[in-house]
């Protein structure tokens, strides 16, 4: 397992091999066969499987889902996409009365298996109509599945197993993850979607995230390790169906939570895995679980003002030192990575 | 605003390419940190419109809001500052160059969600109508944005209403990359979808601003006249990427040549050949207007750099609208 992919070519691969795999699995969008590619995720795929397979669509996002939706109904396999997961609100009424509902409304009868693939833009100034992490929206409405894989190997298992999935899944996608590396086997393979991950193993305080948070909760953790403290870290994969049994095992064992979220805290899904840890194993906390997550504002536009939405390591650090109810240990509190516009310095904007 | 002086036309035409151009070139420096959707080739559209339009008037755009804001009258510097991330910005930092709005310019909304403007604006004409308020309302749109369902559902609202409406679709032939026979049938019209819902509506070349003018100005009277929304379909392209402040001709998702005949139609030589023709134009009245528009291009870009950064605690600022709205 030694190859190396990034978070773009583990998605486009898994497309790939569900297109080969399967003749009802279709992708469609805007932009989907244009030269980018939906950030390089579609390139070359109607090229290899035709127009009837891979095609573009007009811009009309209600349409196309509810045009998805009924394909499904017949047998086929629609992936749809959206640069951004703003411009799949414009089908959420297709996406939560019809889709979600339909296996149940029909007595199992009839079901929807539909891969809906939307992007979390962040920085560079997207302001607030293009930098929005909508998860707990989606998370919200039983009959939906909610993914949201942090890294390439996750990508392509978690992807994989939504196309075969016989439900709506929504996959998110964070922006900032796209150029991110990571090993990821050639064959196929499925990563079961309700499963969470143990990123990091550890004993004194249990740190839950998901998505591109996962990033700064892995970099927060080799800190801590430098304190001497044993962060246990859940990578959550899939926020619909949610892991309980992993998150509680966990806390059972730490005795304290830190969630972060990559939208707002409130509301959010850290609030519903607070929930869930008070009502299983209140006595075994030790102390106050604690939320971190953007700050609970629309993004602003502005780096000046964006730049604070986010968590920063400083105040993920700060908030582990509170669940601790101690000092960390030789931290350099001056040395911390800040908060930026973007994810890496080639990155010049959003498209 | 309302002027039906060529060399005005030309002018404001020429102005905004520059401030295009301007961020175009200015873009790498990486003090503008925020997508933007330049209008260069697309001038005589907004130009010509607002050449009929008067202060009371309102205009509601999309992302590619530039041209539309500037030809409207709104405030350059504001813009600018907007684009830098600067508290002095017309939306103070907050929007970027996606949400561009001037009130007193008459800006009333950007939305860059694509058609989410075209029932905002139908229902600013509808707020205008139910307050006895003067004035009509621009709603710019680009032709990819006929294709979400909320076109047709505003064109049915503002003719059951009668609001005063003009529908201006910018038809610049691409969705992004994905051009129009990728996603509307070659026999689907949008001057017919207008009718189909009792709305005239007329089509126009949208590279010739005198055009636009006239065009503009039939439709005004007759929104006056009847009380009744117009549509008007015009032609143009756009010369750059879509988002961001370079050419874009090497993805080859436009035919080669494409570009280059456009570029040939440019809005601004056509207008100049018929000012020349005319005896309108010589070299030192064009001239002084370059450097009157390069020095006010240049002292916004000067303003937005010397402007501060919002504050940190405007970020909580906002959020809910009180009472008491200064
Ligand atoms: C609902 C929605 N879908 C997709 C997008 C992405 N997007 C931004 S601009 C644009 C192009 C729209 O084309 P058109 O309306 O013709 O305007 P043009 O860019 O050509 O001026 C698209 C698809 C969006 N902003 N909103
Ligand atoms: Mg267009």
């Amino acid at each position: 397992m030694s190859r190396e992919l990034s978070y773009t070519e583990a998605i486009l691969e898994a497309t790939d091999q569900a297109l080969h795999e399967d003749s009802k699995v279709m992708l469609l969008g805007l932009g989907v066969p244009d030269p980018k590619g939906i950030f390089g995720t579609t390139l070359g795929l109607q090229e290899k499987y035709g127009e009837d397979r891979v095609f573009d669509t007009p811009t009309a996002e209600n349409g196309v889902t509810g045009v998805a939706i009924g394909a499904a109904l017949t047998g086929m396999r629609p992936i749809i996409t959206h640069q951004r997961v703003e411009f799949s609100l414009l089908g959420i009424e297709q996406l939560i009365n019809q889709a979600a509902k339909w296996f149940y409304m029909t007595g199992g009868k009839a079901s929807v298996p539909l891969v809906v693939r939307s992007i979390i833009g962040r920085g560079w100034g997207q302001g607030p109509q293009h930098s929005q992490s909508l998860e707990s929206w989606f998370a919200h409405v039983p009959g939906l599945k909610v993914i949201m894989p942090s890294n390439p190997y996750d990508a392509k298992g978690l992807l994989t197993a939504a196309v075969r999935d016989n439900n709506p899944v929504v996959m998110l996608e964070h922006r900032w993850l796209h150029n991110t590396f990571g090993p990821v086997p050639e064959g196929n393979y499925e990563i079961q979607i309700g499963k969470a991950k143990i990123a990091q193993k550890g004993d004194d305080i249990t740190i839950v995230s998901y998505s591109y948070m996962m990033v700064e909760a892995l970099r927060c953790a080799s800190i801590l390790a430098k304190c001497g403290i044993n962060a246990e870290v859940i990578d959550l994969r899939s926020i619909r169906p949610l892991d309980e049994s992993t998150i509680l095992k966990s806390v059972s064992k730490t005795g304290r939570l830190l969630t972060i979220d990559n939208g707002w805290s409130k509301y959010g899904i850290g609030s519903e895995i607070v929930s869930l840890v008070a009502e299983k194993r209140l006595k075994f906390l030790k102390s106050p679980p604690i939320r971190v997550g953007p700050n609970d504002v629309p993004i602003p536009s502005t780096r000046a003002l964006a730049n604070l939405v986010y968590p920063s390591t400083y105040e993920i650090l700060k908030s582990v030192e509170k669940s601790l109810g101690k000092e960390l240990l030789g931290m350099n509190w001056d040395n911390l990575p800040k908060v930026e516009d973007t994810p890496d310095k080639t990155f010049q904007g959003p498209f | 605003m309302k002027n039906l002086d060529p060399l005005k036309l030309y002018t404001d035409m020429l102005r905004i390419r520059f401030v295009e151009e301007t961020i175009s070139q200015e873009y790498s420096k990486q003090e503008m940190r925020c997508p933007v959707h330049l209008s260069i080739g697309q001038e005589a559209i907004p130009v010509g419109v607002s050449s009929r339009l008067t202060i009371s008037d309102q205009i509601v755009s999309a992302h590619r809001s530039h041209a539309h804001y500037l030809a409207k009258g709104c405030d350059l510097k504001k813009m600018i500052s907007e684009l830098f991330g600067k508290v002095d910005g017309c939306c103070r930092g907050k929007g970027g160059s996606m949400h561009l709005f001037d009130l007193e310019g008459g800006q009333i909304a950007a939305v860059p969600i694509v058609g989410s403007s075209i029932p905002i604006g139908t229902g600013v004409a509808l707020g205008l109508k139910r307050q006895k308020k003067p004035g009509i309302v621009v709603i710019y749109l680009g032709e990819g944005a006929t294709e979400e369902g909320v076109f047709s559902e505003s064109l049915d609202f503002a003719k059951l209403q009668n609001l005063p409406v003009l529908f201006v679709c910018e038809n610049n032939l691409y969705s992004v990359y994905t051009p129009l026979g990728s996603r509307q049938d070659s026999k689907r019209s949008i001057i017919d979808i207008a009718k189909a819902h009792g709305i005239s509506a007329i089509s126009g070349d949208g590279n010739d601003v005198i055009e636009v003018q006239k065009l503009t100005s039939n439709a005004i009277i007759e929104i006056n006249t009847h009380s009744t929304p117009f549509l008007l379909e015009l032609s143009t392209y756009r010369w750059l990427e879509h988002c961001g402040p370079n050419f874009d001709d090497h993805l080859k998702y436009r035919q080669d040549g494409e570009l280059s005949n456009w570029m040939e139609r440019c809005p601004i030589k056509k207008l100049k050949l018929h000012l020349e023709k005319n005896h309108l134009i010589n070299n030192r009245i064009e001239n002084k207007i370059i450097e009157k528009i390069k020095l006010e291009i240049s002292e916004a870009f000067e303003h937005a750099r010397k402007s501060s950064f919002p504050d940190p605690t405007e970020l909580f600022l906002h959020v809910y609208a009180p009472r008491e709205i200064e």
